[in-house]
């Protein structure tokens, strides 16, 4: 017996009478011999329950546990001990997508709230119910932009995250669309370079804001732009940066899309997060994924359902906007409970601190003469300097002392072959930044 | 039991096509089509002044549980698309053949001689 | 009363439910961002704590999840979510680790995701896999990907056309269209199952592959699946596995010995992580020997004892932007431990065992379509004697009423009035019975009483809903739902 698998030798006895077979095996007639398998998997032998504790404990203790300093897509932000004692609850935990609606309002009603929030922080119209992350959100939105158009080709901002850009260019290289990438001027986007590009073919544009660098860019008159162009304006970015940032509506964005693993979500090694993805009314048709709707019941009681669902792949099948057939659902739960709790004023102040925190480390790593800032822009909680150490050099020496920081970009691009990127958030104290401020001091 | 309408021609694909003048016509998806929806909650419709193909979609119908092109019977230039079908395409359950979809500036005539009559249409449902 | 609130609901100005340090340097100000900052505040709940948990706890009652009661929603695998997993998840370092962090500092977890890779190859029959998608749609997307870039690498431009049976998932399709290739759909027979002359008919040198499921989409065997896979192989193409129904397979048949080159797994159906109310799941894809190089990026590779993370020039790029779901990932891991190779080879059986024990005791209220013994799902069409009626919907409805979720209606198409049982192996007998003699009961409430199941569910949080309403108006946010009563319509 197996604790799983609640058949006694009785039950299963018996289910095979009532079936009129002497064996399980009997019931695997259609499968030809050849194919059955003769053998067990070439795998450990089950373990209790105890055993499989200490083995991933084990695995667990071969990595270790960093002060992080770093960002790219990925924020060490405060987690509220209040959602995880909601996500975790079994309703939410072990439910299936919302399709019977009588028996899922819980989930209905928070993509709903969900959609909510993301509208208002996006300054657009509507918001789906998820996407994967915020790579796959970017590159849906790309097709969106197509789609919309009924153009071709993608410009693409070199200030984006790189892993963005190579997801990006994945989905449409495969998919059969164009893309160019507009250059950077002092590490944001060059306006000039683009308007120079802009021609009959474009569908839309791609920018992210705060950008890989962490730096803030200004999209005046870039809408108008576009728009006469009749191109796309998508931005892309962190949702958390959007409490106090100029929004993607004010910036006169079409779409916004981004991650929303800034909301308190661990890191957890990458995944999972959550994409988003908004846009105006007009294209609420050409949005991909699942959209939660407002309606009533026969008793005319308030209800939540999938609605919009002539778009989606189990309808339209080979011409359906996207053959996405999930959401991040518990990861929406995540989202909405965060931004409950933290709420309009908390979501403030967790940019403030981050940002006072950021800029606190940013002058005091100017002040050591051993790194340059070469762009001069605005940011919020993350920035990119220059050094005159060694980047090993450095990583060696936090990575002694416990911290993940000062990360060098030299991998992503021969252009950003003397960058490192620092990120503060409001988890970091004073005591554990002037800890890296006394390493980095100490080295030459 | 769905309509058919004396006097209109008709597409394989459902569409209905009714003939203004030598030279217009206005198009529409027929009754049985419009019953194999169910509720319309949604019509998709050309630009005027786009140009349709015979054969080809120019638009979609969307209910909640389905979804379905819209295929011109017809080639031509629009010349007017029905905007009450925007706000309320409930209309197109109600009376199928009176909500036109698109008004179309024939560029080939012959092909009216393609299409089904009345009878034979109702034929094949 | 019922609970009836949205969480904007219980709001007011200046409630907090959060706690943050003062700041520490309050000479920087972010006021100093000046037009690069938002004109008005987002609108977003202001409530305490309290408030917060018990309207979330409030609403989590409105739902039904697997350990509420019996979820028998075919295609899905709805089985239990073993608690283990979940602790492991979140008690170990995993969750407090950067993917950046140097490669010294997560040898754990690089370590963790190819052990996970090299058991799903051997449950599989493939060489190696990518954990890195998402979901099983994520997973074809990428597993067809790899083959167009196979074609392509072979300089066989020419092939551009996937074969798909209609009675095929709606995400193959979909899959095909994103990844720039054509469907050609071919028919099935009315058992659901490849018809080798349509098969035939197809083949050409503009295929690049065919997509299938098996136990195909009304749970039944493929059993011509050797010559399927000779075929298509001889005309040039690779044979893509959709891992939506691999529940039924396992123990009993690997995908790669029935000749399929590349497949994705549903990590949330067959190996036990929870569904969340529709992700995260994770979808990893595997594929034989000839086509590891074409695996996205980036992948981790092991030297001796030394894991470590390497972007590999022929793959199809990068579709994701580290390494998949991997908290899913490491529960699924958790689960295929405890198992072991023991216990993994009667998921299979007894979850087939339990469906064929479904199908020979519901068969004489509904419709039997098929007569072989079916895989993991059993597909009825309809009530049988239904002197009133009643559709399937109204059956599914009711079984809501009995504390039970529905089955998955309406798919298979092939079927006017499907309906589709998928028990999994760890149902009990007991739970069993139970579901049997309710189903029992509604078909027989259908003869006598059709306007309760016409109306039905009655006990639900909610009855049945307009969803015609709700595509119409597209009121998608508080916003929009504020400004349909300020109408007042």
């Amino acid at each position: 017996m197996f604790k799983y698998f609640p058949h006694t030798k009785q039950d299963i006895e018996l289910m095979l009478k009532e079936l009129n077979i002497s064996s399980i095996d009997e019931l695997f007639a259609a499968v030809p011999k050849e194919v059955l398998l003769d053998h067990e998997y070439d795998l450990p032998s089950e373990m209790s329950e105890m055993e499989v504790r200490n083995y991933l404990k084990t695995l667990s203790d071969k990595n270790q546990e960093l002060l992080i300093f770093s960002g790219l897509g990925l924020y060490d932000h405060y987690t509220p001990s209040v959602i995880d004692a909601i996500t975790s609850r079994q309703e939410f935990l072990t439910s299936y997508t919302p399709y019977q609606p009588e028996v899922s309002q819980g989930t209905l009603q928070y993509i709903f709230e969900y959609q909510s929030m993301i509208q208002s922080l996006t300054g657009l119209d509507v918001s789906n119910a998820s996407m994967y992350d915020g790579t796959t959100a970017a590159a849906e939105a790309c097709f969106m932009a197509c789609s919309i158009s009924r153009r071709n080709k993608i410009l693409i901002s070199s200030t984006m995250h790189p892993s963005a850009i190579q997801v990006i260019k994945t989905y449409l290289r495969f998919k059969g669309h164009e893309f160019e990438m507009v250059p950077a001027k002092d590490g944001v986007l060059d306006q000039d370079a683009l308007s120079g590009m802009l021609d009959k073919e474009v569908a839309g544009l791609i920018v992210q804001n705060p950008n890989f660098f962490g730096l803030i860019e200004s999209y005046d008159g870039l809408a108008d732009l576009l728009h006469e162009n009749k191109s796309i304006f998508i931005q892309h970015g962190d949702i958390s940066a959007l409490g106090v940032l100029k929004t993607p509506g004010e910036n006169g964005a079409d779409i916004a899309c981004g991650d929303c693993q800034s909301l308190g979500m661990p890191l957890s090694f990458g995944g999972p997060t959550i994409g988003y993805l908004a846009t105006i009314k007009k294209h609420v048709r050409k949005m991909p994924g699942r959209i939660c709707g407002y309606t009533t019941d026969t008793f005319g009681n308030r209800a939540f359902v999938l609605t919009l669902q002539a778009r989606e792949q189990h309808i339209r099948r080979a011409k359906a906007n996207s053959n996405i057939c999930s959401n991040q659902s518990l990861l929406v739960l995540y989202s909405t409970v965060y931004l409950s709790i933290m709420g309009k004023q908390g979501i403030k102040e967790v940019n403030s601190l981050s940002y006072q925190n950021a800029h606190y480390l940013y002058d005091q790593l100017l002040k050591t003469k051993k790194f340059f800032d070469p762009f001069q822009q605005p940011f919020l909680k993350e920035f990119t300097l220059e050094t005159t150490l060694s980047h090993d050099l450095i990583k060696e020496a936090l990575l002694a002392n416990g911290i993940f920081g000062g990360f060098s970009l030299s991998g992503f691009s021969d252009d950003y072959e003397n960058l490192i990127n620092f990120a503060v958030t409001e988890k970091r104290t004073k005591a554990e930044i002037d800890k890296l401020l006394s390493v980095l001091e100490g080295l030459s | 039991m769905s309509k058919v309408l004396k006097g209109l021609l008709y597409s394989n694909d459902h569409e209905w096509v009714k003939k203004l003048n030598d030279e217009e016509v206005l198009v529409g998806i027929t009754d049985f089509a419009a019953k194999e929806l169910g509720s319309v909650v949604f019509v998709d419709l050309p630009e005027v002044g786009d140009a349709v193909e015979a054969n080809t979609e120019f638009g979609a119908v969307e209910s909640v549980k389905a979804a379905s092109d819209l295929v011109s019977p017809v080639s031509g230039e629009v010349l007017e698309i029905n905007e009450d079908l925007v706000g309320e395409p409930e209309q197109v359950n109600e009376d199928a053949f009176a909500a036109w979809m698109i008004k179309v500036k024939l560029s080939n005539k012959e092909e009216l001689e393609n299409l089904l009559s009345a009878e034979e249409y109702e034929a094949i449902l | 009363m019922k609970y009836d609130k949205l969480i904007f609901e219980l709001s007011s100005p200046g409630r907090v439910g959060y706690s943050l340090p003062k700041p520490q340097y309050p000479k920087y100000s972010i006021s100093d961002l000046q037009n690069h900052l938002r004109t008005t505040d987002a609108v977003l709940p202001e409530v305490s704590e309290l408030d917060c948990v018990r309207h979330y706890t409030n609403i989590s009652h409105k739902n039904h999840g697997v350990e509420t009661g019996f979820y028998p929603l075919g295609s899905c695998t709805m089985k239990y979510n073993p608690k283990i997993n979940e602790e492991i998840a979140k008690t170990f370092s995993f969750p407090r680790l950067h993917p950046y962090q140097p490669v010294s500092t997560i040898q754990g977890a690089l370590r963790m995701y190819h052990e996970l890779q090299d058991s799903l190859a051997k449950i599989s029959g493939l060489s190696e896999f990518t954990l890195n998608s998402y979901a099983g749609a994520h997973g074809e997307l990428v597993g067809l990907m790899i083959m167009k870039q196979y074609h392509h690498f072979n300089k066989d431009f020419m092939r551009n056309k996937v074969i798909i049976p209609d009675s095929a998932h709606g995400t193959n399709p979909a899959s095909t269209t994103v990844s720039g290739m054509e469907v050609i759909e071919i028919e099935s027979n009315d058992q659901g199952m490849v018809d080798l002359d349509a098969l035939k008919a197809v083949l050409s040198d503009e295929i690049a592959g065919m997509m299938l499921t098996n136990p195909n989409t009304l749970g039944i065997f493929e059993k011509d699946i050797q010559e399927i896979t000779r075929l298509v192989h001889e005309a040039g193409g690779l044979m893509y596995y959709d891992g939506a129904n691999l529940n039924a397979m396992l123990g009993k048949v690997r995908p790669g010995d029935m000749g399929f080159d590349i497949m994705h797994i549903n990590l949330h159906k067959t190996f036990s992580t929870p569904h969340g109310g529709g992700g995260p799941g994770s979808g990893p894809v595997g594929v034989k020997d000839f086509l590891v190089k074409f695996l996205p990026n980036p992948t981790i590779k092991k030297l001796d004892d030394y894991y470590y993370i390497s972007n590999e020039a022929d793959a199809i790029g990068q579709i994701s932007g580290f390494f998949g779901n991997y908290l899913v990932e490491l529960r699924a891991y958790s689960y295929i431990l405890n198992l072991g190779k023991e216990n993994l080879m009667n998921v299979g059986p007894y979850s087939v065992l339990n469906a064929n024990y479904i199908r020979e005791k519901l068969r004489k209220n509904y419709e039997l379509p098929i007569q072989d013994f079916c895989m993991h799902e059993v597909v009825f069409d309809g009530l049988k004697h239904n002197p009133n009626e009643i559709r399937t919907l109204d059956v599914a409805k009711r079984l809501l009423d009995y504390g039970m979720h529905a089955p998955t209606i309406y798919f298979p198409l092939l079927f006017h009035q499907s309906i589709m049982i998928e028990p999994t192996e760890t149902e009990s007998l007991q739970t069993i019975d139970h579901f049997i003699e309710t189903m029992n009961q509604i078909a027989e409430e259908a003869k006598t009483d059709p306007d309760t199941l016409r109306n039905a569910p009655l006990t639900t949080p909610i009855s049945r809903t307009d969803e015609v309403f709700a595509a119409k108006q597209m009121i998608f946010t508080y916003k929009d739902y504020l400004e349909y009563i300020e109408r007042g319509e």
